[in-house]
């Protein structure tokens, strides 16, 4: 593996170098954890000597199965759950004696929304913004307002959350997060809940805070969510980190390696007596496609050749080595499947 | 020096024993175990490895042992670190408590729940002033039923008659309920985890809702006196006031009596919520806190009723909550109820300290 180990956002980390974030400084981070576990009452190891790195003003996506550690990793940054060992910092203050002076530039959503059934999406707000030691209770109902609007919830707003759908609390929890100017947004599995409309909106969202140049670190168990919004990811299995690193160099990982053209064709017995002519291999012959690896070779000399020799021309891709291989790789399993 | 895992120390012994044989016993902390025996006693500098140039060597022969230091150091400082945030920290300005205080008054105050209770507490002395009204004093009482006999000569007298019958139970119920679920209840339905990321801060959340509780406590007792006064006064004649001691006092004076029958029976049902808080911190479950709670009240009622164990009395909370006797004598007898308060207040301190405890300690997983 390449990288300097001691810069953040260097290459990517495995577990072959435990401790190379360990000894990394924090520069620039609006997260670092050193050798951060939890092991719970009974000895579950939940954590296990963890190493994070996020490098300030990335949308980083903090990746794992449902029960790899990323809730409880979460907990132990806000200060709601005590780590066995280890220690941390948030903007660069550490923690948990800084809580106080951090937390209000944090905004955090925690596994799912959680608020008073009996109160409107607004009087919940309020509530929270209440609840801190910094907010200047006379911006409250602008910073409401703006905050609901941002979410799509301005029209629900003094509808009680009882009767909000799932997809409006999740909505309320991210509503919650931006009631103030905030540095770091730390959301565990924002898009839970979401329709496919939501789930855009949210990650719309995500970006644009990002752009506004607010740390989003971002926990999934969706490779297509990080991928479609992170610069960052790390992944997460069974409590240990496995990788962290920029996005880009997660898909380099297996670049030149498996980038594939794929040609749909009627004619594929033709179109793959072209590639074999053009001297591709792993030449493979599907229903209708056949695709081969793309090596050297430009994908329109190609087209032109198939074109040429008359192949009746459907589509032509490049095909990338996804992430998902690239993680399946990592963690040894696909992400839905691990307990 | 680090004892973190005895495997690096042995490495470092193997190294400087191989590096630099200060003397002899260097050589037995490459064999396992008595390498971790010799660093202890730091004969030979091995258990120096953590401090000054010995480290440096080690980082140099292995990496993860130096990890492990790292972390050990990180350990030690956190695990202290999280049990103690610094409540001056968490303090925060006066004006930020008294917003977050009206926050959770006004909560319990719009919650349904709650205003039922204030409510059936409010109705309890109209039912009771309506009995007597109908069928006159419970009719050859003894000395313990001598206030009960005046409410129908006197309206005011409901109203002590209202508090005594109330503080046995229905007020402490209620209390109960608001209090043991202050804590567990926000746990329960996982808003405590915003409120302390918000950040409230655990100890200033804390003060906050009991002060709270106390507001509740203060409201309910009001209810009931404000309910039996207006039921007293429209059911039976009013009027100066015959006291327990003989003399009179006029109505209005009577009615500053009350005031202080008042402010007596929410410091001892404020002492009760702190017993209810401390319970609260115990649980994610509320209605465990409230029935925790509810259950200790009739337990100590129990044994406060046995004449055997009078030696015991004076430490339940419910021996001193009917003790306010004292106002209805001139001058305003003052020994009882001082005694009360003192018992309290104890009551406050020792459960406000579990409650303090626990909650500053406590992982939030819900």
């Amino acid at each position: 593996m390449s990288g300097m180990p001691g810069h953040t956002g260097g290459a990517v980390l495995t577990a072959d170098e435990p401790s190379a974030a360990g000894t990394a400084s924090a520069g620039d981070c609006s997260i670092v954890t050193r050798g951060l576990t939890k092991r719970f009452q009974g000895g579950q190891v939940a954590v296990n000597s963890l190493d994070l790195a996020v490098p300030r003003g990335s949308v980083f996506g903090f990746l794992g199965p449902n029960g790899s550690g990323k809730t409880t990793t979460i907990r132990m940054l806000l200060g709601l759950v005590a780590p066995t060992s280890g220690s941390w910092e948030l903007l660069g203050t550490p923690m948990p004696a800084g809580v106080s002076g951090v937390l209000p530039r944090v905004g955090a959503l925690v596994e799912g929304p959680a608020f008073y059934p009996y109160l409107s999406g607004e009087a919940n707000l309020r509530r929270y913004d209440a609840a801190g030691p910094s907010a200047d209770p006379r911006t409250a109902g602008m910073r409401i307002g703006l905050a609901l609007e941002r979410v799509g919830l301005a029209a629900a707003a003094r509808k009680r959350y009882r009767a909000y759908s799932l997809g409006m609390r999740q909505r309320l929890a991210i509503a919650a997060t931006l009631l103030g100017p905030r540095e770091l947004l730390i959301l565990d599995e924002p898009t839970n809940g979401l329709d496919p409309q939501g789930t855009r909106e949210v990650r719309g969202l995500v970006k644009e805070i990002a752009a506004e140049g607010t740390t989003v670190f971002v926990s999934s168990h969706l490779l297509a969510e990080v991928e479609h919004m992170c610069s960052h990811v790390a992944v997460m299995r069974t409590g240990r980190l496995v990788a962290q690193g920029p996005i880009a160099e997660f898909r380099e990982l297996r670049a030149g390696e498996a980038v594939r053209i794929r040609v749909e064709s009627p004619d594929t017995a033709e179109a793959a007596a072209v590639l074999a002519a053009l001297g591709l291999d792993e030449i493979r012959l599907g229903d209708a496609e056949v695709s081969a690896e793309l090596g050297a070779e430009a994908p329109e000399r190609i087209c032109a050749a198939l074109v040429a020799d008359g192949v009746a021309v459907r589509g032509l891709a490049v095909q990338r080595p996804s992430l998902e291989d690239v993680f399946v790789g990592l963690t040894g399993k696909g992400f839905d499947v691990d307990g | 020096m680090s004892t973190v895992s005895g495997e690096p120390i042995t490495r470092r012994g193997a190294g400087r024993g191989a590096g630099e044989d200060v003397n002899g016993d260097v050589g037995g902390a490459a064999d396992g175990d008595t390498g971790v025996g010799a660093a202890a006693d730091r004969s030979a500098g091995v258990g120096g490895a953590a401090d000054g140039d010995t480290g440096v060597g080690a980082a140099a022969d292995g990496g993860a042992g130096v990890g492990a230091g790292i972390v050990g150091a990180g350990a030690v400082r956190t695990a202290g670190g999280v049990r103690t945030v610094s409540p001056a920290r968490v303090m925060g300005a006066p004006r930020a408590w008294l917003r977050l205080l009206g926050s959770e008054v006004g909560l319990t105050f719009r919650r349904p729940r709650n205003i039922v209770m204030l409510a059936v507490l409010a109705l309890v002395p109209v039912l009771i002033g309506i009995a007597l009204r109908t069928f006159g004093g419970p009719g050859g009482g003894g000395g313990g039923t001598a206030i009960f006999e005046q409410v129908t000569g006197n309206g005011l007298f409901l109203t002590f008659v209202a508090l005594s019958l109330l503080v046995q139970l229905l007020l402490p119920v209620s209390v109960a309920v608001v209090a043991g679920d202050s804590v567990a209840g926000e746990a329960g339905i996982g808003t405590l985890r915003y409120l302390l990321v918000a950040p409230a801060g655990r100890t200033r959340l804390l003060a906050v809702k009991y002060a709270n509780v106390v507001v509740f406590c203060l409201a309910a007792v009001t209810v009931v006196a404000l309910s039996s006064l207006l039921v007293g006064l429209m059911l039976f004649p009013a009027g100066p006031i015959t006291l327990l001691s003989g003399g009179t006092i006029s109505l209005l004076e009577g009615v500053l009596r009350i005031g202080l029958v008042v402010l007596y029976v929410t410091a001892g049902m404020a002492a009760l919520a702190a017993v209810s808080m401390a319970l609260s911190t115990l649980t994610e479950v509320a209605i465990g806190a409230v029935a925790g709670t509810v259950v200790l009240v009739i337990v100590a009622q129990v044994l406060g009723a046995f004449p055997q164990l009078s030696a015991l009395q004076p430490y339940l909370l419910t021996s001193w909550w009917n003790g306010f006797d004292g106002v209805l004598r001139d001058p305003v007898a003052t020994g009882e109820m001082g005694q009360g308060l003192l018992a309290f207040a104890a009551y406050v301190v020792v459960f406000g300290s579990v409650a303090w405890a626990r909650f500053t300690s406590k992982d939030i997983t819900c």
